[in-house]
């Protein structure tokens, strides 16, 4: 019986937006007492159980405070704990506390499981699952917070999703982020020209990757040159006259100070690794064919063209830069993933990681020599002059397909089967006849017009009887096709509002179950109140599922 | 499909295809015991309460008759006064031209109107449609089909189906003959649409507005006639026996109940199956060349 009271330290607030008072909390199961720290504050607690009628927590892991509400019928009382677990174990001691009190068989001797005091990984891991899995937070949301189980109860019969789940977080590697770096607003006080950068090791990272020459000069220049401090200004600088957008005066910057021209022309090292791959590409691909298969009706893929202006000189070629390229060299690099396996801040170790693995990949390739020898023989081989040659035999044969009718039949056997007697249809008429009979029909409703009333009421009584019919009956052909369910023809809210009661059921289902046999007041409480009231509100479902 | 989306209207203008069956011998058969004016009269009043559905609905007529088939009637062009008038003209007009390209006097049963070249005039309209103007109404198309499937048509029509599926363009299927079409069943359950023979010709109308009119937007919230399990089993074409598992022709994807050295349909020499592989293995068949 540990867990007949709980003592913990808190601050006593009247609001979420009060500072409050430190001081320590103290629950048993009929009551919670709050005494100041300083004793000469007066705002000291002493509250019985049966006046609460329920409690809110904050939201864990947001970096918000960890609150626990305990409301009454009117205002309700605020506790800031010094960590989340601790607020865990009081929020599910103040959960049972409450059914025990409204529950009329009440019994001090219930015995609640142990509650196990988590790790602050375990924690982690339980609130991760909570976010990736609506469906589980939803549950949890219903019966942790409702009072109906507690953290721990609901945490047992998912042992092993926690575990698994852990073992294989280890493996996966975080990918670069997709957010474009580069176009980071900078923040201005308004006031001065200054404005202010903010560079975390992850964008380092970014920028590294995707600006090799930026990542050349780093090792270049720092620190023999200049100190880091003064080579990200220098890059931010550049950044923001590309930025403004004006050709001239980057040109005329760069012609000023050689150092920031690295980061204001473009990519060396890029711009050799693209030539590269262009060269890798099949030189007979043909990329009209794959033209037609899309949505071309689309002009310039749903992006506004950026005008390029004819009169710009080409002592300003080196300077220009297209938001297209920034986009496509991202997406390269993002989709790439990290390559290297460095955890560090340390701006230099990236660079350098970064920098051999590129080396290493260009090896690599340099080994490979007789896929360039295998390229050139395509080329010649695909472009070499048709009328110079003799007829060479067509690699393939042409398809001849002798009776189409064959494909029609291998189906028609089956669909015809269906219906009993089938009969062969055969015209009154003379082919001539009846081309003669379509065109006096024609002239007929030319000369007298369309029928008045165009249905008779009753058939069409007889149409509505038949179409709805076919949609009351549904609910017996149930069971009768596999691939259809009768969840499949209601609206999406309902659906998922049916799917969302059937696994609460499952849950309460599993708990209910789980506390057989009844040896201990608390299971009979459980049970009884908690479970079994929750239960009878879905029965009216389960009626509805089974029907 | 964001992309396409932006270019509609709205969620509820329509472009509504109608591929109407004139095949003669078809509207003459023993079994039809609905007259084609009757027909027309209920056509014309549908298409006229699609137009007042919305000032921006379209709707296209294509006739498919006994040798060849045209658009009849498009609610863009001409004027809107006189729609009934421009229809039944152009109706005329295209019967009689249909009989001078008739050379066959004597034809097996009712024969079979051109489904194949009406669907794909429809999905080539439509595709004009896609690429024209700054917005486009979301088109469907509605086959009302009487006659027996053409056996000669299915890989026209098969690949009609796969274009119309692959644009998100729907076929409805209305068969207003005696029999079902295995076509249009499976035009309709590829493509999403409504496949329904109803069972009253009288009250054609009513079904027409009642499950027809019906834009794709609506059609979300709406319970719709759906197809009772269509059999798509496929059976050999050797004895067209139904079968669950057999040998495919790698080449035009013939089906054969047990091995061949050639395939029957296009030629193609099999190599030995390999019996000592699990027998997953010889689900499909390479051919030798
Ligand atoms: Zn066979
Ligand atoms: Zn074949």
């Amino acid at each position: 019986m540990d867990a007949s009271q709980v003592v913990k330290r808190v601050k006593y607030k009247s609001s979420v937006k009060a500072p409050g008072i430190d001081g320590i909390l103290k629950m048993t199961r009929e009551r919670f007492t709050f005494r100041p720290n300083d004793p000469s504050k007066s705002q000291s607690l002493n509250v019985d159980f049966r006046l609460i009628k329920g409690h809110k927590s904050s939201k864990e892991g947001s970096g918000k405070p960890a609150l626990l509400n305990i409301t009454k019928d009117q205002g309700g009382y605020f506790f800031e704990f010094e960590n989340f677990p601790d607020r865990e174990l009081c929020r599910d001691f103040v959960a049972k506390a409450i059914i025990a009190n409204t529950s009329s068989g009440a019994s001090e001797k219930a015995t609640p499981i142990n509650n196990e005091q988590l790790s602050s990984a375990e924690m982690q891991r339980r609130i991760k699952l909570l976010q990736e899995d609506s469906e589980l937070q939803k549950l949890h949301q219903q019966f942790v917070m409702g009072g109906v189980l507690s953290e721990t109860e609901f945490w047992a019969t998912r042992k092993k999703l926690v575990d698994v789940n852990a073992s294989r977080r280890v493996k996966q590697r975080v990918g670069l982020k997709s957010d474009m770096t580069f176009n980071v607003k900078p923040s201005s006080d308004g006031q001065s020209n200054r404005v202010t950068f903010n560079l975390t090791p992850e964008m380092i990272h970014q920028i590294f990757a995707e600006k090799p020459a930026v990542r050349q000069a780093y090792l270049n220049f720092v620190p023999n040159k200049m100190t880091e401090r003064d080579f990200w200004t220098k890059y931010w600088r550049a950044q923001y006259l590309h930025s403004a957008r004006n050709i001239v005066a980057t040109a005329a910057e760069a012609a000023e100070d050689e150092e920031l021209a690295v980061f204001l022309k473009q990519d060396p090292i890029l711009a050799s690794e693209t030539r590269q791959k262009i060269r890798k590409v099949d030189p007979t691909l043909d990329m009209e064919a794959d033209e037609g298969d899309d949505y071309t009706h689309i002009p310039g893929h749903g992006l506004a063209v950026e005008n390029t202006k004819d009169e710009l000189e080409a002592q300003y070629e080196p300077f220009k830069r297209s938001f297209m390229q920034d986009i496509n060299r991202h997406a390269a690099v993002v989709l790439e993933g990290r390559t290297i396996d460095v955890e560090t801040a340390d701006t230099r170790t990236v660079a350098e990681a970064l920098a051999s693995s590129k080396r290493v990949e260009l090896a690599k390739e340099a080994s490979n020599g007789n896929v360039n020898q295998e390229r050139l023989d395509r080329i010649s081989r695909m472009s070499e002059i048709e009328d110079l040659q003799a007829p060479r035999e067509p690699p393939v044969a042409p398809l001849c397909i002798k009776d189409p009718r064959d494909y029609f039949d291998s189906q028609q056997v089956n669909a015809t089967n269906q219906e009993a007697g089938t009969k062969q249809m055969k015209s009154r008429l003379s082919t001539s006849e009846a081309y003669g009979s379509l065109r006096v029909f024609i002239s007929e409703i030319r000369t007298v017009g369309l029928s008045d009333p165009i249905v008779r009421p009753e058939v069409a009584v007889m149409v509505f009887n038949g179409l709805t019919q076919n949609i009351s009956s549904s609910k017996y052909q149930l069971g009768k096709n596999p691939h259809e369910s009768i969840l499949d023809t209601l609206p999406r809210v309902t659906k998922e509002e049916l799917l969302l009661h059937w696994t609460s059921i499952q849950e309460l289902l599993k708990h209910f179950w789980s506390s057989y046999p009844i040896t201990t007041t608390y299971l009979y409480t459980k049970v009884i109140s908690a479970l079994l009231s929750y239960y009878v509100e879905f029965v009216p479902f389960v009626v509805i599922f089974s029907m | 499909m964001t992309s396409v989306t932006t270019k509609q209207y709205t969620d509820d203008v329509s472009l509504l295809m109608v591929l109407v069956d004139t095949n003669p011998l078809f509207w003459s058969s023993t079994t039809t015991s609905f007259s084609f004016s009757k027909f027309l009269s209920q056509l014309l009043s549908f298409l006229n309460s699609i137009l007042l559905l919305n000032q921006l609905n379209q709707v296209v007529v294509i006739a498919s008759g006994f040798n060849s088939c045209d658009y009849v009637y498009d609610s863009s062009l001409g004027p809107t006064n006189q729609r009934v008038e421009t229809l039944l003209q152009k109706l005329e007009e295209f019967v009689s031209k249909d009989e001078e390209l008739n050379r066959d006097d004597s034809v097996d049963g009712i024969g079979s109107s051109l489904l194949s070249g009406a669907l794909s005039m429809a999905l080539c309209y439509i595709q004009r449609v896609f690429r024209s103007g700054s917005l486009h109404p979301q088109p469907r198309i509605l086959c009302l089909h009487g006659s027996q499937d053409g056996p000669g048509q299915y890989v026209a029509i098969m690949n009609s189906i796969f274009s119309a599926q692959r644009s998100m363009v729907p076929i409805d299927s209305c068969v207003i003959g005696s029999q079902h079409s295995t076509f249009l069943q499976q035009a309709s359950y590829i493509t999403g649409g409504v496949y329904l023979r109803p069972q009253h010709l009288d009250g054609l109308f009513q079904y027409l507005t009642t499950v027809f009119a019906t834009d794709l937007h609506s059609r979300n919230f709406l319970q719709l006639p759906k197809a009772s399990g269509v059999d798509f089993r496929a059976s050999c074409f050797c004895h067209k026996k139904t079968i669950e598992l057999g040998y495919i022709c790698s080449v035009c994807l013939s089906i054969f109940c047990q091995h061949h050295k050639k395939c029957s349909t296009c030629g193609s020499a099999f190599g030995k199956p390999q019996t000592s592989d699990s027998t997953t293995n010889q689900k499909r068949k390479a051919p030798d060349t």
